[in-house]
């Protein structure tokens, strides 16, 4: 039991970071249709300039809102300088661009910090919280905490302002919402906003745990592309449980089937869901016209 | 333009190609120049089979270098382990790239658009993972040494030989895409890629055409990854991993979807870049994303097709 | 007009060219491929820093025998096959004379037919046994063996009489060669591997194996091989689990940034290393003290970033070709790679180097020191 428990705390606590790349990924899509490989660039960005804003002696919390800013900042040009000129290319090409514009930025941040690993100090220290013999840092309890209050707030805008339902009209169908005058480019950078200050705050809490250092985002955009498209694209929640299913299932692999095999056994299982039900878990089924 | 045009129009781009790998030995000052070339032409046999699936087939695969280390951990893994002769291996991977591809082929293309890409990416990515893992059979990490590739006594070997072995793989890789896209299946190949529904419709039996392009594209991959582990003489996993599946989608999105001698194009852009730009030392990368965004929004439809574009238009 | 200026133009560059190409013959070029991003950087990174600023070191006291020295770095991500790539164009265009690292075993691996070929020495900075067995004529290296690292665990257990262990191991390529030479080594040792766990050189929690660990009752010590960012994550793990058994890490994380990365959890952590990571804390009658003292003053100074014994070994690769270059009278790449190998008595930041024909490291386990880390700092272990 305690086992079970211990890998329950693992797989949550990476499943969070997860979720919150798979939720990165799901608001841009809605809004402009882009799968934007960028968003593990954006979690670097918000972890790796607090970490050299608090070594050059900035108090944490104003360095952490500096990382946000900055990440917003490189998502709104991302979006105005590389996505809005390739309005109209097929989607291949989008994420081409994406990855290019993820190289661009790991090349930049390789030089603008460096190329070593970097840590952030916990918030609430580093004794871990005992549970039924198993143990968890109280670190990933703010990230969990993090999570959840990111993924109410965005419910609570996207549901409750008009500004949220014009991003779900946008969604739903871009021609129409632009018909009832919606302007659904200034959906499209207010999508890369919000995710790339997803992103950053991801970034900013896991650091703690995780280590970062400029190439992080590689990863974690395979990954958190895998959650998102596991939940079923264009669903937040989706996103959410394809985050923390995924890093439950690697935790799970790792703890009782094989640890060399953990990373297989993850895709394996999201090969097996996508192929019973070709939409994701949460994801609906477009009807092709004709 | 009709069709015949077009086909024909193509088939001297393979001529000239030819034309050109024959002549461009001339101005190599060294063997470096024939790695870099042979590379080039290696990468842009995989990217073929890759631009058929997706700029035919419209079907994207995230997973392609998969197929790369199978074609390239059976040269390794086949003389070393099982006493094959090398070129049996090496039919042996193009054999086994076909059977997989064949296999999970059927449930995966089944899915549609980024379902698709994750499902491939997923696949390589296992790929990937058991050759980092099975490390009796093909060395783990740090990978194992290819024996040369011996025909009737003659060992290919050096940079040369392999510039002429991999130049006239690509025409003959390059003339079977064009003779596969004008045949019957290569009409259906395009219907299919411009509707489903509307192919379907034509009775045109759209889950196996995608099915028999699969293996097809993962056939390419294979012998350009066998072609790189006897080129190399020593194979990683490295190879089968996911950046290299973005790169082949790169080349082929580069040098254009549904262009075979962008697939040359996109494979030279990509091989060539990093070592041109190492002056550049730390802004290497940066300038290599600049590059690749550059070319993908002002010529989105690829290299060759854009500046196809352009010289018809100025030809009323 | 514009065409007459344009040719004007490319001639004007075609002699700058072919002039700058007669004072660089001046020079003497050495090459590097290094792996200077990517999953190695970890290696290349120092290795490419270190080189540079001993280069520039040398130069500015005029050379090696009367000629300043050119390096030429090239990156390759780790890939081998880039890295192949690099090692003919260093050939075959740069035209070195001598070739200092391969950051990693596959690159070293892959690099070495041109080497051999084009007969060019070549130290290389990679940890793997397979790069000096068999011997090869051109082929050297500076980085103890992974082998010597498990020796020196396996001698530090059985003095303090710990029989059966588990081993933790990246799933990269340094974790993995490390892994197996231990498996290799232990029978001997007489020690007893009972149990294995692995992880993905990014994973980013590494618990569910340290529980399995954990779980086993006959486990008395637990080694964990692996560089990079994972022994850091395995450390903190280790303690958040509250595992009391001793813990060893590699010579893999031998550098400060290993401590202030896994932070409090790091205490009482040993590994073998080599002598540059406690520097200060050496003997002053030990032969190695002034080299390392040197050596780790001008790298954190001019870097700003702490050593690493990884741009150690690029040091001594370097410093083992000047002066075998000095001993030679000249550039001549046969007279070199001779005197490499009689490279005897040279002090080093990883040991003191006796090469021979037959061993072409020519370090032995007295290179590596026993560390434990004390109050955020390595100590020797008596």
């Amino acid at each position: 039991m305690a086992e079970f428990l211990q890998f329950a705390f693992s797989g949550l606590t990476v499943g969070a970071v997860y979720a919150l790349v798979a939720l990165g990924f799901t608001l841009i899509y809605n809004a402009s249709d882009v799968v934007n490989f960028a968003q593990g660039e954006f979690v670097m960005i918000g972890g790796m300039t607090t970490v050299f804003l608090t070594l050059a002696g900035v108090p944490l919390p104003l360095a952490a809102l500096i990382a946000v800013v900055a990440a917003v900042a490189v998502g709104l040009s991302l979006h105005r300088f590389a996505i809005e000129p390739a309005r109209g290319a097929s989607a291949v090409v989008l994420i081409m661009i994406t990855i290019g514009a993820s190289i661009f930025l790991r090349g930049a941040a390789q030089v603008v910090f460096d190329k070593r690993f970097h840590s952030l100090p916990p918030l609430f220290g580093n004794d871990p919280i005992r549970i039924g013999g198993a143990s968890i840092l109280p670190q990933s309890l703010v990230v969990l905490a993090g999570a959840v209050v990111i993924v109410v707030l965005l419910w609570v805008f996207i549901d409750r302002t008009l500004f949220g339902k014009a991003v779900i009209a946008t969604a739903a169908n871009r021609l129409a919402a632009r018909l009832v005058g919606i302007d659904t480019r200034r959906m499209g950078s207010f999508s890369f906003a919000v995710s790339a200050a997803i992103g950053a705050i991801a970034g900013i809490l896991v650091t703690p745990i995780t280590l970062t250092s400029y190439e992080v985002g590689t990863l974690l955009a395979l990954k958190g592309f895998a959650a998102a498209m596991l939940g079923g694209m264009g669903s937040a929640v989706g996103a959410v449980v394809g985050g923390i299913m995924l890093g439950l299932l690697e935790a799970f692999a790792a703890g009782y089937l094989s640890s060399q095999y953990k990373d297989a056994v993850a895709f394996l299982v999201i090969l097996i869901v996508l192929f019973v039900m070709p939409h994701g878990l949460f994801g609906r089924a477009k009807i092709e016209r004709v | 333009m009709n069709v015949r045009v077009l086909l024909n129009s193509r088939l001297m781009a393979i001529v000239a190609v030819a034309g050109i790998a024959a002549v461009l030995p001339a101005f190599f000052p060294s063997a470096y120049y024939y790695r870099v070339a042979a590379l080039v032409f290696v990468f842009a046999l995989a990217a073929i089979g890759l631009n058929l699936l997706m700029g035919f087939a419209g079907q994207v695969s995230l997973g392609h270098a998969g197929f790369i280390g199978i074609g390239a951990y059976a040269v390794a893994v086949g003389p070393t382990h099982f006493g094959l002769p090398p070129w049996l291996s090496f039919v042996a991977g193009a054999a086994l790239s076909a059977i997989v591809a064949f296999l999970v082929g059927r449930p995966i293309l089944r899915l549609k658009g980024h379902y698709l890409a994750v499902a491939t990416l997923g696949f390589g990515v296992l790929l990937s993972i058991v050759f980092t893992n099975e490390a009796k059979l093909t060395g783990g990490p740090d990978g194992m040494s290819v024996p040369h590739l011996v025909l009737f006594g003659w060992a290919a070997r050096g940079s040369e030989t392999w510039y002429w072995i991999s130049a006239v793989s690509f025409m003959i890789g390059a003339a079977l895409a064009l003779n596969l896209l004008d045949s019957p299946a290569g009409r259906a190949l395009r219907a299919i890629h411009d509707s489903e529904v509307a192919a379907r419709m034509l009775g045109i039996d759209v889950a196996r055409m995608k099915l028999t392009v699969f293996v097809i594209s993962a056939v390419y991959a294979s012998i350009a990854g066998s072609y790189l582990a006897l080129f190399n003489g020593l194979i990683t996993p490295e190879v089968s991993g996911f950046l290299r599946s973005i790169e082949l989608v790169a080349m082929v999105v580069l040098g254009g979807m549904g262009s075979i001698m962008g697939s040359l194009v996109g494979s030279a852009i990509l091989v060539v870049l990093p070592q041109a730009l190492t002056f550049l030392h730390d802004y290497e990368h940066m300038a290599l994303g600049l590059i690749l965004m550059g070319v993908l929004i002002f010529l989105r439809g690829g290299v060759v097709p854009s500046v196809a574009a352009m010289f018809a238009r100025r030809r009323p | 007009m514009a065409i007459k200026r344009l040719i004007t133009a490319l001639g004007v560059t075609l002699a700058a060219l072919i002039a700058g190409g007669q004072t660089a013959s001046a020079e003497v070029k050495i090459g590097a491929v290094l792996s200077v991003t990517g999953p190695a950087s970890f290696l290349g990174d120092p290795e490419k820093k270190t080189l540079e600023m001993y280069v520039e070191e040398i130069n500015a006291k005029g050379g090696v025998n009367g000629q300043k020295l050119q390096l030429i770095v090239y990156d390759d991500g780790a890939k081998p096959s880039e890295a192949l790539t690099f090692a003919k164009r260093l050939v075959d265009e740069d035209k070195i004379v001598a070739m200092v690292g391969g950051s990693t075993t596959g690159s070293t691996l892959a690099m070495i037919p041109v080497f051999e070929e084009a007969q060019i020495p070549f130290i290389s900075l990679a940890g793997a046994i397979q790069i000096i067995q068999p011997v090869r004529k051109w082929v050297f290296k500076t980085p103890h063996t992974d082998t010597m690292a498990c020796e020196k665990i396996f001698g530090d257990l059985n003095r303090r009489n710990l029989k059966t262990i588990a081993i933790i191991s990246g799933a990269d390529a340094f974790g993995k060669s490390m892994r197996d030479q231990c498996v290799a080594v232990a029978p001997k040792a007489g020690i007893t591997i009972v149990h294995e766990e692995t992880y993905g050189p990014s994973d980013t929690d590494m618990t569910p194996q340290l529980t399995n660990i954990k779980g086993k009752a006959d486990v008395q010590a637990v080694i964990n091989t692996g560089f990079g960012q994972g022994p850091a994550i395995v450390t903190r793990n280790y303690r958040q689990l509250d595992i009391k058994l001793p813990f060893y890490q590699s010579h893999g994380v031998a550098s400060k940034q290993f401590i202030s990365l896994a932070g409090p959890a790091a205490e009482g952590v040993r590994l073998p290393a080599a002598a540059l990571l406690v520097a200060d804390k050496l003997p002053a009658n030990d032969r190695q003290k002034p080299v390392v003292v040197s050596y780790k003053n001008t790298y954190e100074q001019k870097s700003g970033q702490p050593v690493s014994t990884f741009g150690g070994h690029a040091y001594d690769g370097l410093m083992i070709l000047i002066e075998a270059a000095k001993r030679a009278g000249s550039w001549d790449k046969a007279k070199v790679r001779d005197e490499i190998e009689k490279t005897k008595d040279f002090v080093g930041t990883g040991g003191i180097v006796n090469m021979s024909p037959t061993d072409h490291l020519g370090l032995d386990l007295t290179a590596f020191r026993m560390l434990e880390i004390k109050d955020g700092d390595w100590t020797l272990v008596p």
